[in-house]
């Protein structure tokens, strides 16, 4: 299992944005995961609390947007939704097919409090 | 993917981030900042650094992923009385404990470093970034790292490689690229290995395996081969000879800047990275 590896490094990620935006705490993470990206959702969900313990990160909710599996065909050019181990065109059956989602592993968006938006005090700068 | 100019925006997350999309703004009015960074950015980060690494010394690094037990090592200690011997080769080896598989290596007289996990499953790009510390590029053509036994994890990580390589033994059966997508996926070369065993297990089909193969899209080249027999070996040292002469070809047209020839190894590394995975 390798998504505790991933979530610190996720969290790592999501601490510098915080620091570098001056947030008090961050209160979500979206993430995108295709099926080919080798990372199981549930797995990093249950790694989130340990990576996140003790960081600005530690309250947030973390949203896992589970991505598609779509190929183009090279031959007939069709684009169609497929099970991540059957990437063959349901439209012509050609195997030669292009990914064109469903290996992302991507850090989409992160939302921040700040001081500013709490309308209260600024924090100290570092 | 890079994280500059936009290519990781696909068209199944393109929906997401749009002006307007879910992600432009929250409605609690809290800061939305968007990243579109690979979770594994720093990681992706020191794999091309050791890839300049290893093309600053016209060396052709190549990974072995596989199960445990599928004949890596095996495969490795028949490579080095096959390939050419014009070619000189280093090992880096993965496991989470011993140093038996460098010396098994070693005792070949090819020079081996071993990397010892702990409990984590897979080798990334920051353990050998460190292991490189030990090896003078200059006094090699090809570097093997054998990654951890496992058709899971090492997929995810990019390590510096130029070249995937998966094997697939016949005593695990024929449809593991049907179960194991991802691995097979970024294999540059599929080896289906232990062929000698092919007359006792006679249920293993090597076409099916290759039609598993084609089910998940791969264009990579299959070598049936065993290291035992001698089996395939002629067409695996081709294969590391031809992507030995390709990539110095390639080098020969796109030169490493010169910051990067004369880049001794020793500098400004500060990691912070922690070993602490679970298993």
């Amino acid at each position: 299992m390798h998504e505790l590896a991933i979530c610190q490094s996720l969290i790592d990620q999501v601490e510098a944005i915080a620091h570098e935006r001056q947030a008090e705490s961050v209160v979500s993470i979206t993430i995108g995961l295709g099926a080919l990206s080798g990372v199981e959702p549930q797995l990093l969900k249950h790694a989130y609390p340990v990576a996140s313990a003790g960081t600005v990160a530690r309250d947030a909710e973390l949203m896992i947007d589970e991505l598609p599996t779509r190929i183009r065909c090279n031959a007939c050019e069709t684009e169609s939704d497929v099970p991540p181990n059957k990437l063959v065109c349901p439209a012509c059956g050609e195997w030669r097919t292009t990914l064109i989602s469903g290996d992302e592993l991507l850090l989409m968006s992160v939302e921040l409090q700040t001081a500013e938006n709490r309308g209260g005090d600024a924090p100290p700068t570092s | 993917m890079c994280n500059t100019c936009g290519c990781n925006i696909t068209p199944g997350n393109e929906e997401l981030i749009r002006p307007g999309g879910k992600l432009a703004k929250t409605e609690s009015g809290n800061e939305a900042v968007t990243v579109l960074h690979s979770l594994l950015h720093e990681n992706d980060h020191t794999a091309s650094h050791n890839r300049e690494h290893f093309d600053s010394h016209n060396v052709l690094a190549i990974n072995l992923m596989s199960s445990p037990g599928a004949g890596k090592t095996a495969l490795l200690e028949a490579s080095i009385k096959q390939l050419d011997p014009k070619l000189r080769i280093a090992v880096i080896e993965g496991d989470l404990e011993t140093e038996n598989d460098a010396e098994r290596i070693r005792k070949h007289g090819v020079k081996a470093i071993q990397i010892a996990t702990g409990s984590a499953c897979h080798l990334d790009a920051h353990m050998i970034h460190d292991a490189l510390h030990n090896l003078d590029l200059s006094e090699y053509d090809v570097v093997f790292i054998e990654n951890v036994g496992n058709l899971v994890c090492p997929a995810s990580f990019d390590l510096g490689q130029h070249q995937n390589v998966a094997l697939l033994s016949v005593p695990e059966g024929d449809d593991k690229p049907a179960k194991y997508p991802v691995m097979f996926r970024s294999a540059d070369l599929v080896m289906i290995s232990k062929t000698d065993l092919l007359p006792y297990l006679d249920d293993f089909k090597t076409e099916r395996t290759r039609r598993y193969l084609q089910d998940i899209a791969s264009t990579a080249p299959i070598i049936e081969l065993s290291s035992k027999s001698g089996e395939g070996m002629s067409d695996w040292a081709d294969w590391v000879a031809q992507q030995a002469a390709e990539r110095r070809s390639y080098l020969e047209a796109h030169p490493v800047a010169s910051e990067h020839k004369h880049h001794t190894h020793e500098h400004e590394h500060q990691h912070t990275h922690s070993h602490a995975h679970s298993s």
